[in-house]
């Protein structure tokens, strides 16, 4: 307002500068000119004068404005927040990353399955004592079909699928997958659930070797817990499906866990009679599986104590693993 | 199994120390499970003799005894009830260190006390500790305590895989040593028993798929009370067997040593002569262990005259069971085929050592050595006079020579090896052969069931070899890039969208509360497990539902007022149609639960419970860019005026709502969630993104709202107006509901935001109006709606 009356009182009709301006014309014309340039000289002084005013008070008032609107930006953000994907599942999805790194492909299969697929394809005949080593869930008037005991029926039913796809072919191309999945066994404590995961693997070629089964087995065990302060050892073992078979133990250099021998995983050459059963020449190619235990690679991984956490769904414990 | 190592080492004593020992034995196979010594440590312990016990003069439950443990005679104080002059115990001397005590010279209520005199526990050798350990009459006296007991011993338990039931006896387990070391082994001579009765008790063997070799004699006069000496005590306890009566003591000491299963008859016991045959169909069985059994016609028996007297292979029967009477005995060592025995205990729900070992299949060549070796003891401990041996052979298994190629195990293992080494590690293991060109064949020998094929001489090549000595090879294959098809996407991205979405995976069992099929999917005839391990975990699911409200519930228990929970997993149905396994549907699914608050409880934001809208977003984020149909539908679980089917092209995927209110109240949740089930294998076919040419022109954009009875469905009317909009409408979107105030009770506003545009030219405002009043017609026609003022 002020600024708008000091405008007026210069620029405005009745502004001395304005009367100055009215006045020009009683001047001779070289008077006129020296006047004119001095009275507009004097014009755009007050309007630079006028302006930078002008702007200062903006400022002044921005700043004000700027000032109220301020915010106490240490509270915290608003909406929804972030779940997390399960641990084990964390771990599963990690191990398809690596063997994806080398060419593996993720098969899947039943998890009620038939007598032949999780038994009888696998080299274990009926009444045969390695069955014992799995307690087996079956279903009420169904006797030739159970809860599958471990994720190796996969191996049969991908093998099959495979040999029947390239039939035709004069080659068969390699096989390399590995195979997650639930499985069940009747068994429940601290480290045994009746229901748990696993990830079987395969690889059947031309000239797949046990040689070639430790190389990537312990690559697998070195880049999943990310330390090369872990030893790796194979230990003969029997499984009806391989031959030779090996138990995988690990020990790790440094954590409460130091020095002591784990057990983490079965595997072997694929036994003759299963490539047999799935059509495959078991002269000209040879395999190796394996089969992990994610929950315990989870557990060791995390340092978890208690397997039965991983399905009681509290949120507490699931939601550390974000 | 498990064993005293003292025993092993009788057998074959390899210059390693014990815990070499367990690794060697574990790094071949043979895992050792727990290693541990027979007595813990302790030191200054000796046989006493207790010479004179009198009563302590101020104490009524002590006594001043002098004792001979070997030097001068030592006073000691007792308060044990069983110390008596002449007894022989274990006497701690002083500076003895004793488990938790070291032994002093002190005085006891006023008399000196030169020491202590022991019960086992103190020793820690049992758990006995009514009295002094009372020790055998003839132990001689200052003999330390530990040699004269063998405690500096140690017991092993090993994991037995099923093929190495060779390894179920010490000699097997001392075959192995040996073949891993190099180590000399001496396994015990056994002679012929002599000869001195002439009586043979007749063994018919009716059928040889049951038994392939049945051995026995008689032995008369023997003395069946005898005491079992304490060396076999000892290795019998330390293998974790109890010492019964010397006549059992020593079919199991033999069992034990030679993994050579027999049986003792009481011969007075068996009427007539003995058959080995299967059983008819419904004959019964008193066992050892008392249990009655009924027998079907796939069980091995041997019968008498009368009847069964025994499982055959598997467990004797009670009524021919030795006794402390027993004078007269029939010793028998047979071949029991393992297809024979497979199965048929744990068919009676029990297991029995014979029958652990048959069924995995034991040395035939040696039932008549097992006759000898029972003999022997028997002879040796408790007398007699031994008949002839009677041994029988219907039908021994074959034992195939096996060919193993050089190269082949080369090929298999990654390794090559020499002749020189192939034939040593084969001369190691036992395993005679013969060359033929480059390949050795093999002849596995008698006690081992699991040498038929190449593969399995090529283990045994990689085991003697060391698995640890095999190369770990970086593997080498050819390169091919692994298919990546666009329009498929992974589970795992659909578990990342939830989580980000703020809901936590769960991972639920499988079987579940029969009951809670019922309440969350009607389902009255569920998959039953035969053998459910607990009766809440006893049909397999055929929705995720139940496991995720569980969820809520468990959470809540725990103080949780907010859960949202995700979880993919396989639901199961009977469906006699369905693949790959005929009779039953394995669909994996995907489900979400929303239960409390929308948003964590937070500033500056209205709290407020997620509803069905809210969890409705997730879903249709969860599937773009595929496009549900939600239509009205009813679901067991679910609140019937808030919950929805959830279809895609026309195929129901599953269900949306809010849980029903009955199962809110049963299920003490509080609040009712929302949540949804989906199948999951259509969701991860995905569409390839389509791109369309964006248009130059400017789109006009035209509201309308329209006057609907309120018992219209919003996509009815959306869908509608989408279906009978012209070309140049490029956009039809529900933007305001509103019912209320100013409108009939009956009626409810939809406001809907109608966007046109051409792509080559600019829409006149004539077109622009006809279209939309088309629109309006349309839905007055179809709808009943009125243009809202």
């Amino acid at each position: 307002m002020l600024l708008e009356q000091a405008k007026a009182r210069f620029l405005g009709k009745s502004g001395s500068l304005t009367e100055l301006l009215k006045g020009l014309g009683k001047l001779d014309p070289d008077a006129r000119k020296e006047a004119g340039a001095a009275i507009n000289v004097a014009k755009q002084r007050v309007e630079a004068a006028l302006e930078s005013r002008r702007d200062a008070l903006r400022r002044a008032a921005l700043e004000d404005r700027l000032a109220e609107e301020a915010l106490d930006v240490t509270l915290p953000g608003r909406g929804l927040g972030r779940g997390g994907l399960h641990p084990v599942t964390r771990t599963l999805e990690r191990i398809e990353t690596l063997f994806r790194g080398i060419g593996f492909d993720v098969a899947d299969g039943p998890e009620i399955e038939t007598d032949f697929h999780n038994f009888t394809a696998l080299n274990t005949p009926e009444n045969h004592p390695a069955r014992s080593m799995h307690d087996t869930f079956y279903l009420e008037g169904a006797s030739d079909v159970m809860l599958r005991t471990h994720t190796s029926p996969i191996q049969v039913r991908y093998m099959q699928a495979h040999v029947a796809r390239h039939a035709a072919a004069q080659t068969m191309p390699e096989i390399r997958i590995i195979a997650p999945g639930r499985v069940y066994r009747v068994d429940s404590d601290a480290t045994h659930s009746p229901m748990f995961h696993q990830v079987e693997g395969l690889w059947v070629g031309e000239s797949v070797s046990f040689a070639d089964l430790k190389g990537v087995v312990s690559d697998f065990l070195h880049r999943f817990f990310e330390t090369d302060q872990l030893d790796v050892r194979f230990r003969p073992s029997f499984f009806p499906f391989t031959e030779p078979s090996a138990e995988i133990d690990v020990a790790f250099a440094s954590g409460p866990l130091a020095g002591r021998w784990l057990e983490i995983a079965g595997c072997g050459m694929v036994h003759p009679n299963v490539l047999g059963h799935c059509g495959i020449d078991a002269e000209r190619h040879t395999g190796f599986a394996f089969g992990f235990g994610p929950d315990r690679l989870t557990m060791l991984r995390y340092g978890i104590n208690d397997l039965r956490l991983f399905y009681d769904g509290d949120v507490r414990f699931l939601s550390q693993f974000r | 199994m498990q064993f005293s190592e003292k025993w092993l080492r009788s057998f074959v004593d390899p210059a390693i120390d014990t815990a070499a020992l367990s690794h060697l034995l574990t790094m071949a196979g043979l895992e050792v499970e727990e290693l541990d010594p027979a007595a813990v440590a302790f030191t200054g312990v000796v046989v006493a003799e207790v010479l004179s016990v009198a009563p302590h003069p101020d104490a009524d439950r002590l006594r001043v005894c002098q004792v001979n443990a070997g030097g001068e005679p030592l006073q000691i104080v007792c308060g044990a009830p069983n110390v008596a002059a002449g007894m022989k115990v274990p006497c701690a001397t002083v500076g003895a260190k004793l488990p938790g005590i070291d032994i002093k010279r002190a005085k006891l209520r006023g008399v000196e006390s030169s020491g202590m005199l022991c019960s086992a526990r103190e020793l820690g050798i049992s758990e006995e500790a009514s009295g002094l350990l009372a020790l055998p009459a003839d132990a001689p006296v200052g003999t330390d305590i530990r040699e004269y007991l063998d405690l500096d011993d140690n017991v092993f338990v090993i994991k037995l895989t099923p093929n190495r039931a060779d390894c179920f006896g010490m000699t097997g387990i001392a075959r192995e040593v040996a073949a891993l070391t190099g180590a000399p082994l001496c396994l015990p001579a056994v002679a012929a028993a002599p000869v001195s009765l002439s009586e043979v008790l007749l063994v018919k063997v009716e059928h040889k798929d049951l038994c392939g070799r049945f051995s026995g004699r008689v032995i008369r006069g023997v003395n069946a009370a005898a005491a079992t000496p304490d060396w076999m005590k000892r290795r019998l306890e330390r293998a974790g067997m109890r010492s019964i009566s010397i006549l059992v003591d020593i079919s199991n000491y033999v069992m034990l040593e030679m993994n050579r299963p027999n049986h003792v008859f009481d011969l007075d016991r068996v009427q007539g002569s003995l058959h080995v045959r299967w059983a008819k169909a419904g004959e019964q069985l008193v066992l050892l262990n008392d249990q009655t059994i009924t027998l079907t016609t796939d069980c091995g028996v041997i019968a008498d005259d009368a009847g069964v007297e025994s499982f055959a292979g598997i467990m004797g029967g009670a009524s021919t069971a030795c006794s402390l009477e027993t004078r007269n005995v029939y010793v028998e060592a047979a071949f029991w085929l393992p297809d024979a025995i497979q199965g048929r205990a744990r068919r009676y729900a029990f297991s029995s050592e014979a029958a652990h070992r048959f069924e995995r299949g034991v040395d035939f060549a040696d039932t008549v050595a097992g006759v000898e070796r029972v003999t022997q003891l028997i002879l040796e401990l408790c007398g007699g006079q031994a008949g002839p041996v009677d041994d029988q052979i219907t039908a021994l298994p074959s034992r195939d020579p096996v060919r193993l190629r050089p190269a082949r195990a080369a090929r298999v293992l990654g390794l090559s090896f020499t002749d020189d080494e192939i034939a040593g590690h084969l001369s190691r293991m036992g395993l005679g052969f013969t060359r033929d060109g480059a390949d050795f064949v093999v002849q596995p020998p008698t006690w081992r069931f699991d040498l038929r094929i190449e593969e399995d001489l090529i283990e045994e090549l990689a085991r003697l070899h060391g698995y640890d000595n095999i190369p770990t090879h970086p593997p080498v294959g050819r390169l091919a890039m692994s298919e990546l098809p666009e329009a498929r996407r992974s589970a795992f991205s659909l578990r990342h969208l939830l989580a980000d979405r703020d809901y936590q995976e769960v991972i639920n069992f499988a079987f579940v509360e029969r009951r809670w099929e019922q309440d969350f999917a009607g389902n009255e005839a569920p998959v039953v497990l035969a053998n459910p391990i607990a009766s809440q975990m006893s049909v397999m699911r055929s929705t995720l539902i139940g496991g995720l409200v569980d969820n809520v519930a468990t959470n809540r228990r725990r103080q949780a007022e907010r859960v949202r929970v995700f979880e993919i997993g396989r639901c199961f149905a009977r469906d006699a149609a369905a693949s790959p396994v005929p009779g039953f549907a394995q669909t994996l699914r995907i489900a979400g639960l929303a239960w409390g608050g929308l948003q964590g409880e937070q500033w500056g934001a209205a709290a407020r419970a997620a509803d069905f809208f809210d969890v409705k977003a997730d879903v249709e984020t969860l599937m773009l860019p595929l496009q549900a149909t939600f239509a009205v539908a009813r679901h067991p679980a679910l609140h019937p005026g808030r919950s929805a089917s959830v279809s895609l092209d026309g195929r129901l995927l599953g269900v949306i709502g809010e849980l029903h209110p009955e199962l809110v109240q049963r299920y003490d949740l509080g609040s009712a969630p929302v949540l949804f089930e989906l199948d999951l294998d259509p969701l991860l076919a995905v569409s390839m993104p389509a791109y369309r040419t964006l248009s130059k022109q400017p789109s006009v954009r035209r509201d309308i709202a329209l006057l609907v009875p309120r018992s219209t469905a919003a996509a009815s009317v959306l869908e509608g107006l989408r279906g009978a909009a012209p070309a140049i409408v490029t956009e039809i979107a529900l933007f305001d509901l509103y019912q209320g105030k100013g409108i009939a009770d009956a009626e409810k506003s939809f406001a809907f935001r109608i966007v046109m545009q051409d792509t080559e030219r600019t829409l006149a405002d004539a077109e622009v109006d006809a279209a939309v009043h088309g629109l309006v017609m349309y839905a007055q026609r179809e709808f009943g709606a009125k243009l809202r003022a």
